[in-house]
């Protein structure tokens, strides 16, 4: 592998490290493993662990991926590996 | 006009719009027929994803589920949803850098084994099957209730329409037929919502609607908490702590079964390019989350609803479409101390009414007093989103014996033209079987799905991340890996599935873990044993390594080619 790919791809792998913690902070943390805690705070009328198991961690998944397109993108650019 | 009437022209107009669709993008060639031609764009490829994802389940069950789960329906919500990050992040951009048509396809190359192709075909076929039975009963029951047909009947018209586009069309016709199915189900799903969100709270936002205050001032949510509450169920938002690290577990079995499901990944091989599939799983999860997040406000209103118009009520006096409902045995009134008013508790020793949850989504127009066709709508929707699962679940089966079996098992010689003639057959034929078991399910149908999950999650999933990720990954490693985590999940499952004619009973649960969420535990094992035994043995040969490095970088994508001719 040369010296320039696998910098890219370590960078790629930093992205996927970080972006999937948030995944499974909102999800099985936020929603699962928390939610009895988060519920004592409210969201308008959510109670705040309902929310992220029934809408918040939805919401989060959408973002998270078109942060990773966003991120990608650029990152291929950067290391001339994109496609015409 | 009646709801009967705009129920047969809604049906009828969108039956007849699927058709044409499915004439006017037929197949021409085996590139055409599975991936439709390579060529999708990643908005419309993510919209019949969303449509192919989202089954009769989804549309008419789910709700329901989570209007008498409360809290931990979630698990739903969560697990169907979070596997499209899984899917985008770590498997489509790199299986569509791959280039191949089909999941055994890459299994087989990637471990340089015609075994490992065997066991990943055998691994699709028996998901597919198991989940294109039950959405052909999806079909049948929803003709049979709503154009008084028999639930036979219902099925075969079901057959009859599937077998017209996917025959014909393959996947560039059932990708094209899937948008409008998309269109029709999301509709569908979400104006009742709108309606009965306005109606309750005012705010025509269903998402922001159960959150906000209802026409009386007190925050939906709170009503119903008490409401449910006083007759002795759980506040609606309270956490089951008993069952959290089950809820857990469940949770991951769906996500990285989802990930792992052929057909869903199968569709991130239509697009042109590898940042094409990555944006289109973006586009599918946004698609998909409209429906998954009006989903619970629909089960939160349609919860209250009920308890508000039934509870203590008068037999005598009940509305209409409680009436309607009675008729087909999913609601029913036991009047167990004869006093005429409707007892619904929690206490089972009293309650006397009992509400499949199926019929929620069915109903929920009805008990909101909504306008006929919106009722006729609804029954289009839940159509729409089984016909369009089952087409792409059938495709999944014929490429797999069209172009794993019969091409890179059989008969490589095969030529295209025979063998997009194979494929037509294949899936002529799987539409038939898939058929005549919707017609007679076996009684197991709805627990075998937790199967094609769980065996997806403890399978496919850690071997296709590890032939990505880890370039030292080889065939003994991925074999082994895969047998162990099918072995498990199956034993455990079948061994705690009463209606699988296990003996296992709940109390007797690993950790409390229920047969639906084995696999998680399944797929751990997979990976464990994987990275053991694979580095205890020979590395992979070195082109194959090389094929790793090079799936790995987008530049140079090609799109699929049945290379073999």
């Amino acid at each position: 592998m040369t010296k320039k790919k696998s910098t890219y791809w370590k960078t790629n792998l930093k992205y996927l490290a970080l972006l999937l913690i948030i995944w499974f902070t909102v999800s099985f943390l936020f929603g699962i493993v928390f939610a009895e805690y988060l519920n004592h705070f409210k969201l308008g009328g959510f109670p705040l662990g309902f929310w992220f198991a029934h809408q918040g961690a939805i919401y989060v998944f959408v973002i998270l991926i078109f942060i990773y397109v966003y991120l990608m993108n650029k990152l291929d650019k950067k290391y001339d590996v994109d496609e015409v | 006009m009646s709801a009967q009437i705009w129920t047969y022209l809604l049906v009828g107009v969108t039956f007849f719009i699927y058709i044409i669709i499915a004439i006017v993008a037929r197949a021409g060639s085996t590139k055409e027929f599975y991936v439709a031609g390579g060529g999708v764009h990643p908005i419309v490829n993510g919209m019949a994803t969303a449509a192919d994802w989202m089954s009769a389940a989804s549309f008419l069950s789910m709700a329901g589920l989570i209007a008498f789960m409360g809290f931990s329906g979630g698990q739903y919500l969560m697990g169907w949803t979070g596997g499209y990050v899984l899917l985008a992040l770590l498997l489509a951009p790199y299986l569509r850098k791959f280039g191949k048509f089909t999941v055994p396809d890459f299994i087989g190359e990637r471990y340089y084994s015609k075994n490992a192709r065997l066991v990943a075909l055998i691994c699709a076929l028996f998901i597919s099957f198991t989940y294109v039975v039950g959405q052909m009963k999806g079909v049948g029951v929803a003709f049979a209730r709503f154009l008084n047909v028999p639930f036979d009947t219902g099925v075969l018209i079901g057959i009859g329409i599937v077998f017209f586009y996917a025959v014909l069309g393959g996947m560039k016709g059932i990708t094209y037929t899937q948008v409008a199915q998309f269109c029709v189900l999301i509709f569908a799903f979400t104006v009742p919502a709108i309606y009965i969100s306005l109606q309750m709270t005012g705010n025509p936002i269903p998402q922001v609607g159960f959150g906000s205050k209802g026409i009386d001032g007190v925050y939906l949510l709170e009503k119903l908490n008490l409401l449910s509450q006083d007759l002795g169920f759980d506040a609606y938002t309270s956490i089951d702590k008993g069952n959290l690290v089950n809820m857990f577990f469940i949770t991951g079995a769906l996500m990285f079964g989802t990930a792992g499901l052929p057909h869903v990944i199968v569709r991130f091989f239509t697009v042109p390019r590898v940042k094409d599939a990555r944006i289109s799983a973006g586009w599918a999860l946004l698609f998909i989350a409209i429906l998954y997040t009006t989903a619970p406000a629909v089960a939160v209103f349609a919860r209250t609803n009920i308890i508000n118009t039934l509870s203590e009520k008068s037999y005598s006096e009940v509305p209409q479409w409680f009436t309607n409902w009675e008729k087909t045995g999913l609601l029913t009134f036991d009047d167990k101390n004869k006093d005429g008013i409707i007892q619904y508790v929690a206490d089972t020793q009293i309650n006397e009414l009992t509400v499949d949850q199926d019929i929620i989504v069915l109903a929920n127009p009805e008990i909101a007093n909504l306008p006929p066709w919106v009722i006729g709508l609804v029954v289009a929707g839940g159509l729409a989103a089984a016909l369009s699962t089952a087409a792409g679940l059938l495709l999944v089966i014929s490429t797999s014996i069209s172009h794993d079996l019969l091409k890179n098992y059989l008969r490589p010689d095969i030529s295209e033209k025979n063998e997009l003639y194979a494929a037509r057959v294949a899936i002529a034929v799987a539409v038939v079987a898939a058929g005549l078991a919707g017609l007679n399910p076996p009684g197991f149908v709805a627990q075998v799905v937790a199967l094609a999950f769980g065996l997806a999650a403890s399978s496919f999933f850690p071997a296709i991340i590890l032939g990505i990720f880890d370039k030292r990954m080889n065939k003994e490693g991925a074999i082994t890996g895969m047998i162990v985590g099918i072995v498990f999940t199956a034993s455990y499952i079948i061994y705690f599935k009463p209606q699988l004619g296990g003996p296992g009973l709940p109390e007797n649960f690993w950790w409390g873990i229920s047969p639906e969420g084995i696999g998680t535990l399944g797929m751990i094992l997979n990976f464990i044993i994987a990275l053991i035994v694979s580095r205890f043995t020979t590395a992979p040969p070195k082109e194959v390594q090389e094929l790793t490095e090079s799936i790995r970088t987008p530049r140079g994508s090609v799109s699929p080619k049945n290379n073999s001719h």
